[in-house]
């Protein structure tokens, strides 16, 4: 049996991720510096031999092919498992599924679920690390750990920066991650968007916590501004109409403009042009959303090989 | 429901009896004889050779507790609980009756559905009072029979855990309550606005990604409740487990009003806030949810102030395989017959709710809510059922041992003061701790 450590409240086995939260800031920079040293051009067979199991039950392109190419990269092999098609659909329980990957032979299992804490459910009761590749609305610590990285590629280092973060925080799990972080290493972080989509209680996540209702304010001078995406079918539940967030709150080149002339552009994807940005906003120089995709590889490989114990 | 009371005489000496219907605060003897209690006088003045004797010295002698608000989960819900196992955690809480919930499967809506929940083929060790469905199904449309339930031995109706949002439904129910001076109990949530809604909603919502309930869900369906009942000269409404102080202000405003609004609270919801909600455990969720600090404090000052009128356990017993998922899709509630009193002594009385308080809550109270007639007090001629508790005793409940068939409480491990020593039904002593 694995040594365990206590996250988020939950004994789950060694190098688990479950989420930023509770991470300590010293394991946070040990990650980003261990990407630092993967390169995907270059496969290290530091994972020979070990399975790693990908489990699905939302959609996703950039997380699960990033996780399965890192897994390979690293000599290890990787199975998908989509709910759909899988016993999932005939009503297995979470934790009956995670025994059965486990009875397989998993490793480790990496797991994207609709459900907030789903992950943490799954670390509670499996003897093998649980890496959370994003749960609900909660957390996607994976995202805010590459984005981590891709910053410091940019910048010397993320405390005093000015990061904005526009758009739906509200159901975001990207967000929270990342507020998390950012947060922990100093950043001072602005949230914008409407109420609905950023209620006031969010500034209860995290000390020193802004919002402001003014895309122009939040953005000014900043050196981060993180777009988010919007879903239609969302705003209109919220009873918020499209064109009045475009009008106040897509990220335009004139608004850009705004921040510092050295700020990054970020969106975790997937994007939505001509919603939460304009089509140019998407490929300007400032842009660094296809840089974050390409980042994912080494940092999920950073991730995986330090969830089997081979971080070196 | 005729139960079997014990043929004989049972002497209580030495102890406090607290009544609060009878105003008794003294060191007392209770003599109970063939089901009633028979004498009470000072030490040692009872000469009688009882066939049993309890010695009571050091604890507190009280009316048996009356649980307003209790999921037997019969018929058709025995893998979570049976009558025979809910009425045992009961007598371990100290609980004489229980009022059972109707949502079981087939739901409560006939008269012969309520006659078979009374039936001693049931194994009931407390007296069990049926609350039927208000409505067919619960399903919040067309009303049921109140007369007929009433007749075969409902105490009251009720859609719990599908509250009737229907205006027109609501109204008829109080109007139909007025005629016959039947309460009408209502789970208040406007589950139009909390769906997908699995916690209250607040910082910790927030930090947890899950959907909240606004306090309005509560607040905006019992304001209407009471105004409603304000309409109906006679019209009995019971606010089940009230969770917010938005809430209490309108039951406040209906008492005022002299409108006949009574209401209830659960030991979960003065004991804890979501603040408590270990992350994404289970254990934490019911419905109504975990509300703020605020919310808490303006409970108690409600308990204190003599606004609330019972303490009700909202005892809901749900099996490991709908617990242990994720919290979203996990069932509602918590267990609660076992832990109320430890947890209504360490909390209220910490917070200087007198202890004659706390047994008005648990016994005369919601006997007057639900009008159980000669329960509640240990007047003279009343049913000998009494609740023998010791409130300094501090002990460590173990979820593991409870008599519940299940074992989904936050409380497990948690140290409390105040145990039952004795529960008597009819004359007969149930539970001994």
């Amino acid at each position: 049996m694995p040594a365990t450590q206590r996250q988020n409240g939950i004994r789950a086995a060694r190098g688990s991720l479950l989420g930023i939260e509770y991470m300590p800031v010293a394991e946070i920079n040990a990650l980003v510096q261990l990407a630092r040293k993967m390169n995907p051009q270059k496969p290290r067979p530091l994972l020979k031999g070990k399975r790693v199991l990908l489990l699905f039950y939302e959609p996703s392109t950039r997380t699960r092919t990033s996780f399965e190419i890192a897994a390979k990269s690293l000599g290890a092999t990787t199975t998908v498992v989509l709910s759909s098609g899988s016993s999932v659909e005939k009503g297995e329980s979470l934790l009956d599924t995670a025994y059965t990957l486990r009875a397989v032979g998993a490793d480790a299992i990496v797991v994207r679920h609709p459900n907030s804490g789903a992950p943490h459910l799954m670390a509670s009761h499996v003897d093998i690390p649980v890496i959370n590749a994003g749960d609900g609305m909660h957390e996607h610590p994976t995202q805010a750990l590459l984005d981590a990285y891709t910053i410091l590629r940019h910048k010397k280092k993320l405390a005093g920066l000015q990061v904005t973060i526009v758009g739906d925080v509200y159901h975001s799990r990207v967000a929270r991650s990342a507020i998390h972080l950012l947060s922990k290493s100093g950043a001072k972080i602005t949230l914008c968007g409407p109420p609905e989509l950023v209620p006031d209680v969010a500034t209860t996540l995290v000390d020193g916590l802004r919002i402001s209702r003014s895309c122009e304010e939040a953005v000014r001078g900043a050196d981060i501004v993180m777009v988010l995406r919007v879903q239609r079918e969302r705003l209109a539940g919220l009873k918020v109409s499209l064109p009045d967030y475009i009008s106040r709150y897509q990220i335009t080149m004139a608004r850009l403009r705004l921040a510092k002339s050295d700020a990054l552009l970020m969106h975790p994807g997937p994007i939505i042009r001509g919603l939460e940005l304009t089509w140019d906003v998407a490929d300007c120089p400032q842009s660094v959303i296809v840089e974050e995709v390409k980042n994912g590889v080494p940092l999920r490989m950073a991730v995986l090989a330090r969830a089997l114990g081979k971080a070196r | 429901m005729a139960k079997d009371y014990r043929q004989g005489s049972l002497l209580i000496r030495g102890g406090r009896v607290i009544d609060p219907l009878a105003r008794v605060d003294a060191m007392m003897d209770v003599l109970l004889r063939d089901g009633q209690v028979s004498e009470i006088a000072p030490p040692n003045k009872i000469r009688v050779n009882a066939d049993e004797k309890i010695d009571a010295r050091g604890l507190i002698v009280a009316p048996g507790f009356i649980d307003l608000h209790s999921h037997l989960r019969e018929p058709g819900q025995g893998y979570k609980e049976t009558i025979a196992s809910g009425t045992a955690a009961a007598a371990a809480g100290g609980f004489t009756s229980v009022c059972c919930m109707p949502n079981t499967t087939p739901v409560l809506d006939s008269p012969e559905w309520v006659t078979w929940v009374r039936q001693p083929q049931r194994g009931a060790v407390v007296n069990v009072f049926p609350v039927a469905a208000a409505t067919q199904a619960s399903k919040g449309a067309v009303l049921t029979d109140f007369r007929a339930l009433q007749r075969a031995g409902a105490v009251a109706v009720s859609d719990d855990g599908r509250p009737v949002l229907s205006e027109t439904t609501m109204r008829d129910a109080l109007r139909a309550s007025a005629e016959i001076n039947f309460p009408v109990v209502q789970h208040a949530e406007d589950t139009r606005i909390t769906q997908n809604c699995s916690m209250n909603e607040g910082p910790t919502s927030f930090r947890l990604g899950l959907r909240g309930m606004s306090v309005m869900s509560e607040a905006g369906i019992v304001d209407r409740d009471v105004q409603l009942a304000q309409q109906f000269n006679g019209a009995r409404l019971h606010v089940a487990h009230v969770s917010t102080g938005e809430a209490l202000k309108s039951i406040r405003r209906g008492k005022k009003n002299r409108a006949r609004v009574t209401c209830e609270v659960t030991p979960h919801h003065f004991a804890l806030t979501d603040a408590d909600i270990r992350d994404y455990d289970t254990n934490f969720k019911m419905n109504p949810p975990l509300r703020s600090e605020e919310d808490r404090e303006a409970l108690l000052a409600a308990m204190a102030d003599g606004t609330v009128d019972a303490i009700a356990t909202d005892h809901a017993p749900h099996a490991l395989h709908e617990k242990i998922i994720e919290f979203d899709r996990a069932a509602f509630g918590i267990t609660g017959l076992e832990t109320a009193l430890g947890l209504a002594i360490s909390v209220l009385h910490a917070h200087r709710i007198p202890l004659t308080r706390i047994i008005e809550l648990f016994t005369s109270g919601p006997a007057r809510v639900l009008d159980l007639r000669g329960r509640g007090t240990l007047l003279r001629g009343s049913h000998a059922d009494v609740t023998i508790f010791d409130p300094r005793k501090r002990w460590t409940f173990d979820a593991a041992k409870s008599r519940s068939k299940s074992h989904n409480t936050p409380f497990d491990g948690r140290q409390l003061t105040g145990k039952v020593i004795a529960t008597i039904v009819g004359g007969r002593v149930v539970y001994r701790g």
